[in-house]
């Protein structure tokens, strides 16, 4: 059939095969580079606004603010096409990693600090009496629970990151979007982008509905 | 006897409205007094501004041991050296009632793991719920999970214990072990200022009794002085509404 042979060609598929999982590769790179980096960056900013100077918290905020309201990709086409004109000029790979942290990194704050303000007040007056220090009372008492909380949105956060990566193929990052595109550029058929997205949703699929389920196990207060 | 606390014009608004005025109180070493008087009155406020868990007026002082409390490096010193039980608690839930008991010498005394354990045993001994050492404070009752917060306190050896209404979230069942500890708490010498309603308690246990309202401490005395022969008119008004129900 003319429908199966344009977009599930079996020959082209595997033709493009190797060049897909090669796509996969980078994107996972950049995908877990970012995550790691975005968690990082969040944590430290969700604990800064907690206990910075007033002054801080006021310019952490409007980070924050700011990064979830540009689209990534005009974030990501400012890193790559106009930074270079004040003189940073990233890879393609850096220019990725670094606009997928920043935007990662403002909503893992959001969620850590819902989670840690979702923590009794109580557990904080007990740390504070028994003479533990800000850093204790973070490591010891209120992070251990808020990550049971967090651990859903946080989750759910790394699956748009990994989404997000296919928006590297703007700046010539050769991921998995980057290398359907040229496949199919290559065989004249559109199968190797059908590949890629069958691909996208085998990596993900898990992760949603692993998602879905640890939504279910805290919802019902089993903490 | 030197004054442990030392408690100087202490004043405290929330905004426009004023909890405590002026309160001047001083409390011995070895001393168990008992804050009573009707809700709002201030008294857990009062005993909240000792360990700073509420920011006071920067012209009252405070000192415990003759250390000054206020915000900055000697806070965390101060706070060690006072232990507080809670109305509510406040135990860690994530950690098993071993490691509440445990965790604050290890980390704030630099105590091994191994004598913090068993310091915490001794004091779960102590409290009578040694058996529920292993056990998670989710899975205890509430009278239990008040004596496990006592031993998280004692743990510090603290110099003294402060009281936010300890039983006041109790079942009624529950109420006396939790009294129990306390009383045999008390008569060990540790220096206890105890907000409660629980009169019988005063009565028994302390060495004086403050009489507060409107944020100010309208009369102090010996139990028998407050319970028997009250001089001011609103202290009569208060025990004769919280004796005869």
């Amino acid at each position: 059939m003319n429908l199966i042979n344009t977009f599930f060609n079996v020959g082209v598929l595997l033709d493009s095969l190797p060049q897909l999982l090669w796509g996969l590769v980078v994107t996972l790179q950049i995908g877990l580079t970012s995550i790691v980096c975005g968690l990082a960056g969040g944590l430290f900013l969700a604990i800064a606004r907690l206990y910075a100077p007033a002054f801080f918290q006021i310019l952490l905020r409007i980070y924050v603010d700011i990064f979830r309201s540009i689209p990534l990709l005009v974030l990501l086409i400012i890193v790559y096409y106009a930074l270079p004109f004040v003189g940073i000029r990233l890879s393609p790979f850096l220019s990725a990693v670094t606009a997928l942290s920043l935007v990662s990194a403002a909503y893992t704050a959001e969620i850590f600090r819902a989670g840690i303000e979702a923590i009794p007040r109580g557990q904080f007056e007990a740390s504070a009496a028994l003479g533990l220090s800000n850093r204790h009372t973070m490591i010891d008492v209120i992070l251990p629970q808020a990550i049971r909380i967090v651990i859903p949105p946080l989750t759910n956060n790394c699956i748009n990151v990994l989404k997000d990566t296919a928006l590297a193929s703007v700046v010539a990052m050769p991921d998995l979007l980057k290398q359907a595109t040229q496949a199919q550029a290559l065989s004249a058929n559109p199968t190797p982008l059908i590949g890629a997205a069958i691909i996208y949703i085998i990596l993900l699929w898990p992760m949603v509905t692993v998602v879905a389920k640890l939504e279910r196990h805290f919802s019902r207060g089993d903490r | 006897m030197a004054a442990l606390i030392s408690i100087r014009g202490l004043k405290k608004a929330f905004g426009s409205f004023t909890v405590l005025h002026d309160i001047d109180l001083d409390i011995a070493e070895g001393e168990v007094v008992c804050v009573i008087g009707p809700s709002g009155s201030g008294k857990s406020t009062l005993i909240r501004c000792i360990n700073r868990l509420e920011a006071f007026d920067p012209e009252s002082t405070i000192t415990v041991g003759g250390i000054k409390v206020e915000q900055g490096a000697a806070l965390a010193k101060v706070r060690a050296e006072v232990g507080m039980v809670f109305q509510s608690f406040n135990l860690f839930p994530h950690m098993t009632v071993l490691r509440n008991v445990m965790l604050a010498p290890m980390r704030v005394r630099g105590t091994t793991a191994a004598a913090a354990e068993i310091k915490a045993r001794d004091l779960l001994a102590r409290v009578g719920i040694l058996e529920q050492a292993e056990k998670f404070p989710g899975q205890l009752s509430g009278g239990q999970q008040q004596r496990v917060a006592i031993a998280r306190a004692l743990a510090m050896e603290p110099k003294v214990l402060l009281f936010d209404e300890p039983t006041s979230s109790l079942d009624p069942e529950m109420v006396g072990e939790v009294l129990d500890v306390m009383r045999k708490l008390a008569g060990t010498g540790v220096t206890m200022l105890v907000v409660t309603h629980e009169m019988g308690f005063a009565r028994q246990v302390a060495d004086r009794v403050i009489f507060m309202d409107g944020g100010r401490i309208l009369e102090a005395g010996t139990p028998a002085q407050i319970f028997d022969s009250p001089q001011e008119d609103r202290t009569r008004g208060f025990l004769r509404a919280v004796l005869n129900h």
